[in-house]
């Protein structure tokens, strides 16, 4: 099982290696019409990373799925093209590239060192509480005077010494970890409603309060750093593990009801928020000033049509923020409509191939852990693009893998990292509870 | 719990079934309409960054090339070297208010879009060529430079071709414009120069060589006498006409005068060289008629737009339709000939007047025909399209356009003008060595107004040979100056671009 596994994640990685050196191939052509005098070495380091990353897996996940780390890798390398095909045009910094590489050697390197260090998930249900506090810690760095940064109106960098990083990308991980463990615990409480707030039946607010209160800390302070899209995120990530868990449709109403009141509450209280909605609700009202984003953006995939304009031969550097938040856009734009889907597709098989793993799993933490693993990266996923196409007001928040920024890369191949731990954890417990049953059939016989 | 993760994973296919559908919104359904979007410049923009060829005078003067920009919205900026020298010709390159001249008539050539150029061969879809190409024209600086100056701070225009070629060696019309300032990057300057350019009267932005038309007064005598030559009822020296100070053609009773109340006639070469009124209308209404002249006005070009590489030209009129057949009348001479009811009117067209207008191009058209065997020939800018190896792209090679009059009466009528020179109106434009031919122009504007056009049209050339050079002068009526005459005023202009032209020659 775990061979096959492992052939099949290894032919795919080299599929897809071969696909993004062709498209770094095209790009250049695009852009200078020239082949790129560094294809080999190309070629070579990123079949080096991934294969190494393959091998990492070989031995310290042998049994997990095998097609999450082709899949990340594709998406990887292609977002790693479009940095380079985007950088030095104007708006876009020149040395991108050379820091996103080293931001993929070190994605590799957590992922690696993810899988090394968490032997068994079980590990991570244990420090439950730390987990809860390292979490919203995190999440409040970027608030602590003198290392937090406001960029682009969000405060959600920190930087220590040369170090700038984004602590919210890795508390979303860490407070996954912290829901799944305390309401796998609790889910049974959870269902009952033996209290009463009026005539309405609630669980019992001790079990139902540390979570309200991780989650309101959580969300309050991202408020307070104008986080919108992982407010967004987050909130969407506890409704989904609340409801998973329970299996309480009220819970999932309820969040919806309290997700519309703050909505609006946010909405009448923050002229940032009222902007969002304005701005996704008539673009053209202040075409060349808030609107110009988005609208360039949606002219962006308009351009592209169908086929696109071919690597290199667009102007996605048009669009602000075009190399981490609306890569999307540049895609659409020179890979058109065929080359969006693709990606699409890459996310949403990215997404089965978790609900897959959580499927699986038999301990009910693992489950909920992989469907909150999921949950994060295909909600993103869909915030981001949604966003970059005016499907839903636009927060601003990274495109998994794809986007240009290390934090943002390194938590999710951390992310990525703890899904193959909990397929391999199940793959190999199945083995052994399949070769014990041979082995008793074979003392019967 | 299985069951909820299976809803969710539903869920999360829904999500993603709404993006795809909003992306086939923007991509397909909606494409075209967020392409034509107003507020969407990219199609714009990408063109006017883009590369663009250069545009250089025959003897190799810089004068349009693009610049490349390290910030802004644009990755290129279009520039002028010689500022409003050649503002006529280049035209501008503007991102608020698209393009004049060569940028408008040759834009796909300029920025390399052009079949041929787009694909010059399989292997360019391969390695990167610019693709551009760049404009020669055929004018010359140094005549340009010495237009500029002769005209000076007057409204009027310089025009010289060479009339074996069609070649344009020299356009220059006052007031010019600097294009820079219209195709500037920054917006606000770009916004301030268009409209105070179109504010100010006459606007700099009008090229009045090629597209406003005047009186051509007297300068239109060359059009009849060639005419009236080719008519075969005419010769150099017959008939004669009398000495009178007027002339006064059939169904009207007012007269003709000749300029300045003097009394002139003679022979076709006479009339010529003194610019006589009276004898000249009488010629076209006696021995050509309307429909004659109307057909040699349009061999020359009336009537058409002229084929110049330029945008708008504008046409030049000569007017056909001058009433029903009135009746014939006979001549002093004996001839019978038709008259029309506007035959009053024709008289008047024939020497330049009535409804008769030129633009100074026509009028240079007219004079290069005339020294060219009466072969004109297509007037163009641009003589050649070289890619950036300086390899050609194509060339705008000499097409004849018409064949207006047969050599030997384009001789006839060269001899008459090259009496002109030698002892009549156009004195001032003599130049040893060279045979020079021209005829002056003063255009009334008619009755009450005292202020004059005035013109003159020049050849030279060696002695038996087609000329070398066309040039017509047009020096507006200012009402300040009064009556001017092209003997005075236009031909000491046309002289100095004749003078650099003969310089150049010596050097070259």
């Amino acid at each position: 099982m775990g061979k096959v596994r492992r052939t099949t994640e290894l032919g795919l990685i080299v599929l897809g290696c071969l696909i993004v050196t062709g498209a770094y191939t095209l790009a250049s052509l695009g852009r200078n019409a020239s082949i790129p005098a560094n294809l080999g070495p190309f070629l070579g380091i990123i079949l080096a990373l991934m294969i190494g990353a393959h091998l990492a897996t070989r031995w310290l996940a042998p049994e997990a799925d095998g097609l999450l780390l082709p899949l990340a890798a594709l998406l990887n390398g292609l977002g790693f093209v479009f940095i380079v095909r985007l950088a030095g045009e104007r708006r876009v910094p020149s040395d991108l590239p050379g820091l996103q590489s080293t931001w993929t050697a070190l994605g590799i390197a957590a992922y690696v060192g993810t899988l090394l260090l968490v032997r068994k998930t079980r590990m991570l249900d244990q420090y439950r509480y730390s987990f809860a506090v390292l979490g919203i810690g995190l999440l409040m760095v970027p608030l602590i005077p003198g290392i937090g940064r406001q960029i682009n109106g969000a405060r959600i960098w920190a930087s220590i010494g040369p170090i700038n990083f984004q602590p919210g990308e890795f508390a979303k991980i860490v407070l996954a970890i912290f829901f799944a463990s305390y309401l796998v615990e609790k889910r049974e409480l959870l269902r009952i409603a033996t209290a009463r707030i009026g005539p309405i039946h609630v669980p019992e607010l001790r079990h139902l309060g540390p979570l309200l209160l991780a989650w309101g800390a959580s969300i309050i302070v991202m408020v307070l750093e104008k986080d919108l899209g992982s407010s967004l995120l987050f909130f969407a990530l506890f409704a989904v593990m609340v409801w998973v868990a329970t299996d309480r449709v009220a819970y999932l109403i309820s969040a919806l009801i309290m997700f519309m009141g703050g909505a609006y509450a946010a909405w009448t209280q923050f002229s940032h928020v009222q902007a969002r909605v304005d701005i996704w609700l008539d673009p053209w009202a202040d075409p060349s000033n808030k609107g110009f984003q988005v609208l360039q953006s949606m002219f962006a995939f308009a351009t592209g049509g169908l086929t696109g304009t071919g690597l290199g031969l667009g102007d996605p550097e048009r669009i602000p923020e075009v190399e981490t938040d609306f890569i999307f856009a540049a895609i659409g734009e020179e890979l058109g409509l065929f080359g969006a889907t693709a990606v699409l597709l890459c996310y949403l098989l990215m997404v089965g191939s978790g609900l897959r793993v959580a499927m699986r799993a038999e301990s009910p933490f693992d489950k909920l852990l992989a469907v909150g693993l999921t949950a994060l990266l295909g909600i993103q996923t869909f915030i981001i693009i949604g966003g970059v196409t005016r499907l839903v007001p636009l927060t601003g928040i990274t495109l998994p893998f794809v986007s240009y920024g290390g934090s943002s890369l390194l938590a999710n191949y951390v992310l990525l990292a703890l899904l193959m731990r909990i397929s391999d954890e199940t793959a190999a417990r199945e083995r052994l509870r399949a070769e014990e049953g041979a082995g008793v059939r074979k003392v019967v016989a | 719990m299985n069951r909820q993760i299976r809803r969710f994973g539903v869920g999360m296919m829904v999500l993603y079934l709404l993006l795809f559908a909003q992306l086939n919104r923007l991509q397909v359904f909606d494409a075209q309409k967020l392409v034509d979007d107003p507020n969407n410049t990219r199609p714009i923009v990408r063109d006017y960054g883009q590369r663009r060829g250069t545009i250089t005078t025959a003897d190799g003067t810089l004068v349009a090339f693009s610049e490349e920009l390290d910030e802004g919205q644009f990755a290129r900026q279009r520039l002028y070297p010689e500022g409003d020298l050649y503002g006529h010709i280049t035209g501008f390159f503007s991102f608020n208010y698209g393009a004049e001249g060569l940028e408008k008539t040759y834009n796909d050539e300029l920025a390399g879009k052009t079949t041929e150029q787009a694909f010059g061969s399989l292997e360019d879809l391969l390695v990167d060529r610019d693709n551009t190409g760049n404009l020669v024209l055929g004018l010359n600086h140094q005549l340009q430079v010495a237009a500029r100056d002769a005209l000076g701070e007057q409204n009027g225009s310089v025009v010289a071709l060479e009339p074996a070629t069609g070649n344009v060696l020299a356009m220059w019309s006052w007031p010019s414009y600097d294009p820079n300032l219209i195709s500037a990057v920054d917006q606000e300057t770009s916004r301030a120069a268009w409209v105070w350019h179109n504010a100010l009267n006459p606007s700099p932005l009008i090229p009045k060589a090629y597209r406003e038309t005047y009186f051509p007064g007297s300068t239109f005598k060359i059009v009849t006498a060639s005419a009236a030559l080719a008519s075969g009822n005419v010769s150099p020296t017959s008939p004669v006409y009398p000495v009178v100070p007027s002339y006064t053609p059939p169904l009207t009773t007012s007269p003709l005068r000749n300029f300045g109340g003097s009394s002139c006639g003679g022979d076709l070469n006479n009339i010529i060289r003194v610019s006589c009124n009276s004898a000249i209308a009488q010629m076209a209404v006696e021995e050509i008629g309307p429909e004659a002249l109307a057909e040699m006005a349009e061999a020359f070009g009336f009537n058409d737009r002229l084929p110049l590489d330029l945008p708008s030209v504008a046409e030049s009129v000569f007017v056909t339709d001058y009433g029903p057949f009135n009746r014939t009348n006979t001549s002093e001479a004996g001839r019978e000939y038709d008259v029309f009811d506007n035959t009053p009117a024709f008289a008047q067209s024939s020497i330049g007047q009535f409804e008769t207008k030129a633009t100074p191009l026509q009028m240079a058209m007219v004079v290069a025909a005339v020294g060219n065997n009466g072969r004109l020939m297509e007037p163009k800018v641009v003589t050649e399209i070289l890619d950036v190896d300086g390899g050609d792209i194509s060339t705008n090679g000499d097409e004849l356009m018409k064949l207006v009059m047969a050599p030997d009466v384009a001789q006839k009528v060269r001899e008459a003008m090259v009496g002109a020179v030698a002892d009549g109106t156009g004195r001032r434009l003599q130049t040893p060595g060279w045979e020079v031919g021209s005829k002056t122009g003063t255009a009334q504007l008619g009755a009450s107004v005292e202020a004059t056009h005035a013109w003159v049209i020049v050849f030279a050339g060696q002695p038996g040979q087609p000329a070398d050079i066309a040039i017509a002068v047009l020096v507006e009526a200012d009402a300040a100056l009064g009556q001017q005459t092209g003997g005075t005023a236009a031909a000491p202009i046309a002289k100095a671009v004749l003078d650099a032209f003969i310089a150049l020659q010596a050097g070259s």
